[in-house]
C-alpha cells in the first residue's frame, strides 16, 4: 500500500504539489490524471525518492519511505520514465535486462537475453530490435522498450508514466492490455499517468486527479462520468469550457 | 559600504559552497572504492576510452613538443655556446614537466569535456534517475569507473608522452641538429635521475584523477536541457584544467623545492 499525507513540493516558486493525499492499496490499478505540467510525474518522482518532498509524509505499507533500506526499496519497483530514459551506450536488450545483469537480481548472461526478448515480445517488439541501440529505434519503440525494462525483473510496484503517447491506436490497446494483465496476473500495484481516455477507462480500477497541486477527485473508474465534479468533466470530455482555466 | 562587504562575503560564501560540494563528491567517489557492488566492465571500457583511444592524440603533443624544444633550447644554447645541453635539458623538461601536464591538459580536453557531456546528457534525459530506480548507484556505475580509470591510466600515458617526447627532441637532435645518436641516447639516460621518472608518473595519476572527477562532477550537477550540458562541458574543462596546472605547480614545489 502506498499513502502519500499532505506532500508538498515547489521548485522555487513555482509550487506544484501542495498538500497532496493519496492512498493506493496493494494490487489495484490506480490511474492519474491531470493538466499538463500539474506535476503528476513529480508526484511520481516524490514517491521513489528522485525528488524529496518539502513536507509530508509518504509511506509503503505503513513504512515511512526515508526509514526504508534504500536497495531492498528500489528492489521491488518498475519505473517507465515520460521520456523513455533508456541507456543509449547499451543495446536493447541489456537495456531491458539491466536489472538481471548486475546487482542482487543478477543471472547469467543468456538467461537475461532470453527474458528481455521474452518482455519485448510483451510489448509487440521482434527479436532483431535486442541488438539495435536506442537511438535507432522510433520514438514509440523506445517507449515500448522502456516498458519492457519497467516489467523486467517483476516488480511489486509499477510505474508508468504516459505509457501509450506516442504509439499507434493498435499497440496503444496492446499496451493497456499488457498493464492490465500485470496488475491482474501478477498482482502488482500501479500507478499509471495518462491523458489518454480510452487507456483510462481500459487500464483504471480508481481514477485520481490532480489539479492545483491536490487530488481533486478520487474514485472508481465506473464513477468517472457520473462523479458530477465539473473540472473531471470538464476533462474527461476535453472541454475548452468549464472551471479549468485555459490560457489563450 | 556594507554593501560591498556583504558582496565579498557572499561570494567567498558560494565559494567556500563550492569546495564543500567538490570535496563531498570526491568523498563520496573514494568511499565507493570499498563498496560492492563493483562494475568491472564500466571500468574496462572507460580504461579503454580513457587510456587506449587516447594514445594518438599524446603521441602526437609529445612528438611535437619534444621537437619544438630542442630546436629553442639549441638555439638559445647557442647564444652561450652551451649547444650540447639539449639531450639533458629536452629530458628534464619533458619529464618533469612538459610530459605531464600536455598529457593532463590533452586529457583534459579530450576526456573530462566528453565524460561531461555524457554524463550531463544522462541527467537531463532521466537515464541518472532510470539507474536509481533500476538499484544502482550512479557514483558507483559511473563515476568509480571512470575515475579510478584515469588515475591508474594517466601514469602510463604520461609514461608513453616523456618517452615520445624524448624522442621527438632526438629526431630533430640527430636528424637536423648534428647529434651523434649514441651520445644524445646515453646523455639522457645518464642525466634523469629517478625522482624525475616518480614526479613525472604522480602528477599523470594525480591529473587523471582530477580530469575524469571534474568531468563526473558537473555532469552531475548539469542544469537541465541542451544549454546545461553545454555549460557543463565548458565548466568540466575550464576546472580540471585550471586544478590540474594548480596542482603542477604544488606537486614541482612538493617534489623539487628542497
Ligand atoms: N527538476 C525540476 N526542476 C524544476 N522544475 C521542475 C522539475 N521537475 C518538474 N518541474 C516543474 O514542475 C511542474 C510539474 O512538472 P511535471 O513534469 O510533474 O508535470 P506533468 O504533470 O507530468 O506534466 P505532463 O503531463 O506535461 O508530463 C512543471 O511546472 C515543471 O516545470
Ligand atoms: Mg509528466
Amino acid at each position: 500500500m502506498i499513502e502519500l499525507r499532505d506532500v508538498h513540493k515547489a521548485f522555487g516558486s513555482n509550487h506544484v504539489l501542495r498538500g497532496l493525499n493519496l492512498t493506493v492499496t496493494s494490487g489495484e490499478s490506480m490511474v492519474v490524471i491531470g493538466g499538463s505540467g500539474s506535476g503528476k510525474s513529480v508526484l511520481l518522482k516524490n514517491i521513489l525518492g528522485l525528488i524529496q518532498p518539502d513536507q509530508g509524509k509518504i509511506l509503503i505499507d505503513g513504512q515511512d519511505v526515508t526509514q526504508l533500506p534504500r536497495d531492498a526499496f528500489l528492489a521491488r519497483f518498475g519505473m517507465l520514465f515520460q521520456g523513455g530514459a533508456l541507456f543509449d551506450s547499451l543495446p536493447v536488450w541489456q537495456n531491458v535486462a539491466f536489472r538481471l545483469l548486475r546487482g542482487s537480481l543478477k543471472r547469467t548472461w543468456d538467461e537475461a537475453r532470453e527474458i528481455a526478448i521474452e518482455k519485448l515480445r510483451r510489448v509487440g517488439l521482434g527479436p532483431d530490435v535486442a541488438d539495435r541501440f536506442p537511438a535507432e529505434l522510433s520514438g514509440g519503440m523506445q517507449k515500448r522498450v522502456s516498458l519492457a525494462r519497467a516489467i523486467a525483473a517483476g516488480p511489486e510496484i509499477i510505474f508508468f508514466d504516459e505509457p501509450t503517447t506516442g504509439l499507434d491506436p493498435i499497440m496503444a490497446g496492446v499496451i493497456n492490455d499488457l498493464i492490465r494483465e500485470i496488475v491482474t496476473e501478477m498482482g502488482a500495484t500501479a500507478i499509471t499517468i495518462t491523458h489518454d481516455m480510452t487507456s483510462v477507462r481500459a487500464i483504471a480500477d480508481r481514477v485520481a486527479m490532480l489539479h492545483n497541486g491536490k487530488m481533486r477527485w478520487v474514485g472508481p473508474i465506473a464513477e468517472l462520468d457520473t462523479c458530477g465534479d465539473p473540472y473531471v468533466t470538464q476533462f474527461v470530455s476535453g472541454s475548452p469550457d468549464g472551471p479549468i482555466e485555459t490560457l489563450r | 559600504m556594507i554593501r560591498a562587504l556583504a558582496s565579498v562575503g557572499a561570494g567567498v560564501l558560494a565559494l567556500l559552497a563550492v569546495v564543500g560540494r567538490f570535496a563531498i563528491f570526491t568523498g563520496q567517489t573514494i568511499s565507493h572504492l570499498f563498496r560492492p557492488p563493483f562494475y568491472p566492465r564500466e571500468f574496462g571500457v572507460a580504461l579503454m576510452q580513457i587510456g587506449y583511444f587516447s594514445l594518438p592524440v599524446v603521441g602526437l603533443t609529445a612528438l611535437f613538443t619534444g621537437g619544438a624544444l630542442a630546436l629553442q633550447i639549441y638555439a638559445g644554447g647557442a647564444r652561450f655556446s652551451a649547444e650540447a645541453v639539449v639531450p639533458q635539458i629536452v629530458a628534464i623538461g619533458m619529464v618533469r614537466e612538459l610530459g605531464p601536464v600536455l598529457v593532463g591538459l590533452m586529457i583534459a580536453a579530450r576526456v573530462t569535456s566528453s565524460i561531461a557531456a555524457e554524463i550531463a546528457t544522462m541527467k537531463v534525459t532521466e537515464q541518472i534517475d532510470a539507474l536509481v530506480t533500476l538499484s544502482t548507484h550512479p557514483m558507483k556505475y559511473l563515476t568509480l569507473p571512470r575515475v579510478l580509470a584515469a588515475t591508474l591510466v594517466m601514469p602510463v600515458l604520461v609514461g608513453v608522452g616523456d618517452v615520445i617526447g624524448i624522442f621527438g627532441g632526438f629526431l630533430v637532435g640527430t636528424e637536423r641538429l648534428g647529434f651523434n645518436a649514441a651520445t644524445y641516447l646515453k646523455n639522457t639516460a645518464d642525466f634523469l635521475e629517478p625522482l624525475d621518472v616518480i614526479s613525472s608518473l604522480s602528477k599523470g595519476a594525480v591529473f587523471g584523477f582530477i580530469a575524469a572527477l571534474m568531468g563526473c562532477y558537473f555532469g552531475m550537477n548539469s542544469a537541465r536541457g541542451a544549454m546545461g550540458v553545454g555549460r557543463a562541458t565548458k565548466g568540466s574543462v575550464v576546472a580540471a584544467a585550471v586544478l590540474i596546472l594548480a596542482a603542477n605547480f604544488l606537486l614541482t614545489e612538493a617534489f623539487f623545492s628542497a
